[in-house]
């Protein structure tokens, strides 16, 4: 339980700054912030990752498909973002 | 490598993320605050694989993990690509779910993996299961919805539903807490996946068509609570720094959607509008001998003595594709030198956003996409407003009839303008299931078809007038 204290409050916090952080992004890019911020949910890749490095077989199978649908998270949505806010980009 | 050294560059990477969303306050610094994320995610993965646990097993985990990252990469980049801007919700809807389900699997190969759990670890590991599983499941029937497969658009709504629902997140919880008293058996957590699997798709069928904007908000707040739970599984600063803001991004936006529609979060879960409260109003007794037609020519002329032009996009706009049609009616006035701006209604569309991505897609300036707040007050010195494919957002029942089910919503003022042109197939009611007064209105035409076509229609009278 020693570790779960400093978590929640890394937690408790990173919370906050999202809530200060979003409420100023406008509506107009409501739909790249919701792709954009999926893409970044991906961060589970990581845990996916270390979960591949397993000696336990059925860890490594569930990883590998963790990160396979992670990987597809993340790559499409940063892609998918960045077609979509190349579009709201000034034309002169 | 050393683990504080990895823990530092996590540290560099969450840096990224925040400044990353800061950056998508202003299209100007958008594409670059999106950039910023995918490097912080580029970052977050190369520490990763240097860390001792992953650096020396050797070949075969090393080719385990390029094979996933190389067939995600390409199914990811391809549908990327490929998807069109109009079926935008739809993606973002897969996207959620397959990083909800990544939560879910993480969580299990955990446990499976790892002996002596502690109990931060098993609590965790049920709640990554619990929420990962609702998220991947719940998504995967939005989107479903959205692309019109298997499910229907309208909400599925049957008799106990709720008591259902009740029971079964009841006994999700009871054997979320089996996994914590016995994490040794893998059973009760493939028993809790499957409950909440049940539980997705039944708390996702009752939301029906214009509620979707609520619901795929509030899964992408899901998949980041997933993803920060995976975080307290794994003790990782990273997950729970990421997972926490990308919550507060769905919590931030269900709340806006709801708001916009002067609803509870609970109404529109439980799918109540298709169930209706208030009054119901006759059809025939708004419409009869009240509505007016007419044609493409008589719009032009009407057009042609406009000063102040504008056009509401509604989820038709989407459906028949117009947005290009809508943005050549548009500069073929501006060439005339009527000033053209479009409202935008939060919940237009099926996705926070929808209606922005389209037009900005057909090349619109941002600065002519109005908020509803914005734009509200300008449509009495508005000469044309054309409505198209849009219906319970420019209906004035919401301001003026108290016992309305829709009683309440702010609405687009269009009505308020001297003449409005609405494109729409037929009178049929939007996703209230309510008629539509203005549709009856003195000052209102009514010009049925196809979007792309009437508006295709228009382009062509206008340039008759010339």
């Amino acid at each position: 339980m020693e570790t779960f204290i400093p978590l929640l409050t890394i937690f408790m916090l990173a919370v906050f700054v999202g809530f200060e952080v979003i409420t100023k992004v406008p509506p107009l890019l409501h739909t790249p912030l919701m792709s954009g911020s999926n893409a970044i949910s991906g961060i589970t890749i990581i845990g996916a990752l270390l979960s591949t490095a397993s000696s336990s077989r059925a860890t490594v199978i569930l990883g590998f498909l963790a990160l396979v649908i992670a990987t597809i998270n993340v790559v499409g949505g940063f892609m998918v973002t960045h077609r979509m806010l190349d579009m709201f980009r000034k034309k002169d | 490598m050393d683990s504080v050294f990895i823990n530092f560059i996590y540290l560099i990477a969450s840096v990224f993320f925040i400044l990353g969303i800061r950056g998508l306050t202003h299209p100007r610094t958008a594409v670059q605050g999106n950039l910023l994320g995918a490097g912080g995610m580029l970052l977050a993965v190369i520490a990763t694989l240097l860390d001792q646990q992953i650096f020396g097993v050797g070949f075969n985990t090393y080719a385990v993990i390029l094979g996933g990252l190389i067939l995600g990469g390409a199914i990811g980049a391809t549908v990327a690509l490929k998807i069109e801007m109009t079926a935008m919700p739809e993606m973002v809807a897969l996207l959620n779910s397959f990083g909800g389900g990544a939560s879910a699997l993480v969580a299990g190969a955990v446990l499976i993996g790892l002996a002596n759990l502690s109990t931060q670890t098993t609590v965790a590991t049920a709640f990554s299961g619990l929420i990962g599983s609702v998220t991947f499941w719940g998504s995967l029937v939005a989107f479903a919805k959205l692309r019109g497969i298997l499910l229907p658009d309208d909400p599925v709504i049957f008799k106990g539903q709720q008591l259902l629902n009740g029971a079964l997140g009841l006994a999700a919880v009871a054997l979320g807490a089996m996994v914590v008293a016995e994490p040794g058996t893998i059973g009760f957590y493939v028993g809790l996946v499957c409950l909440s699997s049940v539980l997705g798709v039944l708390l996702t069928i009752p939301i029906g068509g214009a509620d979707m904007p609520v619901a795929i908000a509030l899964l992408n707040s899901y998949s980041g609570l997933a993803a920060a739970s995976t975080g307290f599984v794994l003790s990782n600063n990273i997950l729970i720094i990421t997972g926490s803001l990308v919550g507060a991004s769905g919590l931030i936006l269900t709340r806006i959607m709801t708001k916009a529609m002067n609803r509870s979060l609970i109404n529109v879960l439980v799918g109540a509008i298709a169930k209706s409260g208030g009054t119901k109003t006759d059809s025939d007794a708004v419409y009869a001998g009240r509505v007016k037609n007419t044609s493409a020519e008589e719009v032009a002329m009407l057009l042609d003595g406009a000063r102040r032009v504008v056009i509401v996009p509604g989820y038709g706009l989407a459906v028949s594709q117009a947005q290009h049609q809508v943005r050549e009616l548009a500069s073929l006035l501006e060439t005339r030198g009527v000033e053209v701006e479009y409202a935008i209604h939060p919940v237009a569309g099926r996705m926070p956003g929808h209606m922005n991505v389209l037009l900005a897609e057909a090349d619109v300036d941002y600065d002519k996409l109005k908020e509803m707040d914005v734009i509200n007050s300008s449509f009495e010195q508005t000469d044309v407003s054309i409505v198209i494919g849009a219906n319970d957002i420019v209906n004035p029942d919401a301001r003026t009839n108290p016992s309305s089910p829709i009683a309440g919503m702010p609405i687009l003022n269009v009505d308020q303008s001297r003449t409005v042109v609405v494109i729409k197939r037929s009178l049929s009611p939007g996703f209230a299931g309510i008629p539509n007064p203005l549709f009856a209105a003195d000052n209102a035409l009514m010009l049925f078809g196809d979007g792309k076509q009437a508006v295709l229609d228009l382009v062509a009278a206008v340039k008759e007038t010339a």
